[in-house]
């Protein structure tokens, strides 16, 4: 005998001041299936019957994968889609009753005989420690890592000095911001255009109240408004920072002189995206004016040059100063006069 | 081997493992171990014991939902293209047919629609992972309120807080990756996070971007750390955290037979492998089904990723929602600095209290440690109530969390109760503080209370329910003593002990250095400790069970069971006994 001892064995309490002492393991209880060969037999049938329905769900998955088809019938059983609810189902019998069958072998068949196993502690013997240390100090001594300080410190600088080729390498994962994150596709005399579509919005296109979701025409080059291409990263970069909406409201709801100033006939053109971290506002209280974020619920009254009414972010929704071409449809009177989109470290603070 | 096989079912072999002819296993191990010499350390470890209780399964949970992952995983790889390449969509699936997408979500629907099996893996892949960090925070608390992180374990507590730090990043990496509406946004979000560090938030933005956002790198970049880098080290540190725990052997609970010195239990091979075995069976079988029944994120909904639109209802995953209840709670305080913006609104909610709450979680044990001074190693689990501060500690960390979890959802709320989200707001803001002191001081006197029940059961016996009338006209409910295997099991707890002092002034009457600290530490203790109710001591047992007999005595005549039939004439209770525990 080792360390491991039958669980009838009392073992030695350990508490200090023990009021009731320790009455040691209970005694081993026959269970039905070790002493009726009954319930044995009974036992082995449930196991293997288990086993069976496994084997029985892994033949229905394997129909089910080819009787249905995923792409035509997806919407099928609840939304489900036939071929997920059945493969799922399948695939989970097949594995759930291998997992069972095995647990009710483990608890009715195998032995159920608790033993008892004595801890050593986590720590080295003395002897170890002593060794170890002494075997240490003698590496250590041989090295003379500890009398050449020399050789020791300009180990430590070069190795030290490693980390810098290992930062500078990630300096190409991409460009420096540069001045990217202040300035937009907006350039005065651009046409405000619908999202998606693209075309021009006429002042009276929206009635009071209405929200629409704007871009800027440079995103939408044709030969007849003569933008340059484009397309792929740069068209999702430009994109994010130029998206806009247009609301109407009656003039004298206007709170802000500023404003007032860059609005037409009660058409505001606000930053669509949020200033807290980035999301696209898109939730308008129409008779209120007020622009509430879906992701964190910052609102912005847009009434009173987009300012924070509500909410977590940290300073006003940018305006963009609109005017009317001879044509009659909204145009922009400038970029936006700062950085549009969450705030950032190098952004002018006023 | 004084192990009694005789009656062990008879399909079981009945004779020891060394039987005179070897046998094919034998043989195969002997092939093994000429080349292995693995003999030597599994002697010991094939037979290894481990105790029995249900808590200590939900550690195995989390580790079986990484094996399903693991699995899963690997199929999605097989079809999933990791790129923003931009397709024109033309799968299965009617109303995106002929949609502009990225080649992510292309291949993400593909897998939906156009592979058998694939809307299975990918949803069972989301359960498991969803599963995989319940479990583990699950397993955590367990961990804290029994006191199994205590020496020689903390080590181990920490790789278990690495463990879920990293499958809570290895959640939203792999949920960003389909490139759909809702996860685009978490991304233009987690931008928004990284722009509102000092000094380098725009340049960390533009390298992980590749650019400015969103760019063509993040989906690649996030796939290479999904499936290589933060897999990698979650397989090696569960490793460490599984060798860790055969080495120190599993903590045990203390009852009859059960000391600090032995661990009593069922051995490896067969009963426990078996269990284990077929438990991976049992969750890899849920999750299936999970993954069949139950829809999560389809990702077809919400449509490809476009920066200008977004969904009502936006959250994250739900581990992520705590940080997010943070940064929807926090006020709006962005400050000018010397012609910089710090969007401490945004940095504080969202980088620094994540970072500070893990730092708390991981020091813990160390903190716990450094105010009790226990130098001892701790192989016997508390009750929480035995641990009244500590529990208290956790309840209230538990009650921070759920309160900023909920107030990831002030819209959802808002909505449901039909209340003003901003009520809801400012409510939550107030709460985050409250809340969690409430917990804890509630806790911390539930414990304590449960502790002279405890003692009360203990030192009169347990209430049975049966109320004696007396003479007099009085009543009294009858208490019987609990069984010594109870009895033991609630005693076998240290007495808690102020740590002593060390001299606070030396001989010449000057402090000695670092008194203060020991100063520090005596009053925390006697914070944490001093309220603490201790088991009864032998004395004390003693004279209750005296008191008891005696009264024992005064009721002789009364000393029947009585279950309210006794003078009415239905039946004789003579025979009767009372249940004996």
């Amino acid at each position: 005998m080792s360390d491991q001892n039958s669980h009838d064995d009392l073992v030695p309490s350990t508490f200090e001041d023990e009021p009731i002492a320790n009455p040691g393991l209970p005694p081993h209880v026959w269970r039905p299936t070790d002493v009726d060969p009954k319930a044995e037999k009974r036992a082995e049938r449930q196991v293997a019957a288990f086993f069976g329905l496994s084997i029985l769900c892994a033949i229905l998955f394997l129909v089910s994968y080819f009787v249905f088809h995923v792409g035509s019938d997806w919407n099928t059983v609840g939304g489900l889609g036939a071929s997920n609810v059945a493969l799922g189902v399948f695939l989970g019998g097949a594995l759930l009753f291998i997992g069972i069958g095995i647990i009710q072998w483990a608890r009715k068949l195998m032995g159920d005989h608790e033993i008892v196993e004595y801890r050593h502690p986590a720590r080295s013997s003395e002897e170890d420690r002593e060794a170890t240390i002494a075997a240490l100090n003698a590496g250590l001594e041989e090295s003379g890592i500890g009398r050449r300080p020399l050789v020791r410190n300009t180990l430590l600088g070069a190795v030290g000095i490693l980390a810098l080729p290992a930062v500078v390498m990630l300096r190409d994962l991409g460009p420096l911001p540069g001045d990217k994150l202040k300035h937009t596709i907006w350039t005065k005399g651009m046409r405000v255009v619908r999202d998606v579509v693209g075309t021009p919005i006429l002042v009276s296109d929206l009635e009071i109240g209405d929200l629409v979701n704007a871009l800027p025409e440079a995103l939408f080059p044709t030969e007849e408004n003569g933008y340059p291409e484009i397309e792929g990263v740069e068209l999702q970069q430009q994109k994010v920072k130029a998206a806009v909406i247009l609301n109407r409201m009656l003039p004298d709801e206007i709170v802000s002189q500023q404003t007032l100033n860059w609005s037409v006939n009660g058409i505001v053109c606000y930053s669509k995206i949020c200033t807290h971290v980035g999301c696209p506002i898109s939730l308008n209280e129409r008779t209120t004016h007020h622009l509430l974020c879906p992701c964190h619920q910052s609102t912005f009254d847009l009434t009173d040059s987009g300012k924070v009414i509500f909410g977590p972010a940290g300073h006003a929704l940018p305006q963009l100063p609109l005017a009317v071409d001879s044509d009659g449809y909204l145009i922009a009177q400038s970029d936006f006069t700062e950085p549009v989109g969450p705030s950032f470290w190098e952004r002018d603070p006023s | 081997m004084s192990i009694d096989t005789s009656k062990v079912a008879a399909s079981n072999t009945t004779t020891a493992a060394t039987a005179k002819k070897p046998s094919k296993a034998g043989a195969a191990a002997a092939w093994a171990d000429d080349r292995l010499g693995l003999a030597t350390a599994m002697k010991k470890n094939l037979r290894k014991v481990f105790p029995d209780h249900w808590s200590f399964m939900l550690g195995e949970i989390a580790l079986w939902s990484f094996v399903v992952l693991l699995l899963s995983g690997v199929f999605l790889t097989l079809w999933f293209t990791p790129s923003m390449g931009e397709v024109t969509y033309q799968g299965s699936y009617d109303p995106l047919r002929g949609v502009t997408v990225s080649e992510a979500y292309n291949s993400a629907l593909k897998l939906s629609f156009d592979v058998r099996g694939g809307l299975l893996m990918r949803q069972m892949h989301h359960w498991a992972a969803m599963v995989f960090i319940a479990a583990m925070m699950i397993h955590l608390l367990r961990v804290y309120f029994t006191g199994a992180f205590r020496k020689p374990r903390e080590l181990n507590w920490v790789i278990g807080c690495l463990l879920l730090l990293l499958g809570t990043l290895e959640g939203f990496t792999g949920y960003s990756l389909p490139d759909d509406l809702l996860s685009g946004t978490g991304i233009r979000a987690a931008d928004g996070f990284m722009k509102s560090i000092p000094l380098v938030g725009s340049y960390l933005s533009f390298f992980l971007f590749g650019g400015e956002f969103p760019g063509d790198a993040i989906i690649p970049r996030l796939f290479t750390i999904h499936v290589l880098l933060i897999p990698g080290l979650l397989l090696a540190l569960i490793a460490a955290h599984m060798l860790l725990l055969v080495y120190h052997k599993h903590t045990q609970w203390p009852g009859p037979g059960r000391t600090e010195q032995n661990v009593v239990g069922f051995p490896m091979l067969p009963v426990y492998a078996a269990k284990a075995g077929g438990f991976f069976f049992i969750v890899f079988g849920v999750t299936s089904i999970m993954g069949g029944l139950l829809s999560i994120n389809p990702v077809w909904k919400f449509g490809p990723y476009d920066p200008t639109k977004v969904t009502a209802g936006s959250q994250p995953d739900w581990y992520m929602g705590w940080p997010d209840g943070a940064l929807r709670i926090m006020p709006g305080w962005e400050f000018g600095i010397f012609g910089h913006t710090f969007p401490f609104n945004v940095f504080l909610p969202i980088i620094v209290l994540p970072g500070l709450m893990f730092t708390i979680l991981l020091l813990l044990p160390f903190i716990e440690n450094w105010v009790t001074g226990d130098k001892r190693d701790h192989h016997l689990l508390q009750r929480p109530r035995n641990a009244p501060t500590r529990t208290a500690v956790m309840v209230s960390l538990m009650t921070f969390y759920g309160l900023m979890w909920a107030a990831g959802g002030n819209d959802i709320i808002a909505i449901k109760l039909h209340a003003s989200i901003n009520q809801i707001t400012y409510f939550m803001r107030a709460a985050v503080f409250i809340g969690p002191a409430i917990a804890f001081f509630i806790t911390r006197r539930w414990c304590i209370s449960l502790q002279r029940h405890d003692n009360e059961t203990l030192l009169h016996g347990y209430e049975t329910g049966i109320i004696m009338r007396s003479p007099e006209g009085g009543y009294s409910e009858r208490h019987l003593p609990v069984s010594p295997a109870r009895a033991y099991s609630m005693t076998a707890r240290e007495r808690d002990e102020l740590p002593a002092l060390e001299g606070e002034t030396d001989a010449n009457g000057i402090p000695t250095p670092g008194s203060r600290s020991q100063k520090v530490k005596a009053k925390l203790a006697t914070m944490m400790y001093a309220d603490n109710v201790q088991k009864p001591t032998p004395e004390e047992l003693e004279e209750a069970h005296h008191h008891v007999d005696h009264e024992n005595e005064l009721q002789a005549g009364l000393d029947h069971p009585a279950d309210g039939h006794q003078f009415d004439g239905h039946h004789l209770v003579d025979e009767e006994h009372l249940r004996s525990h």
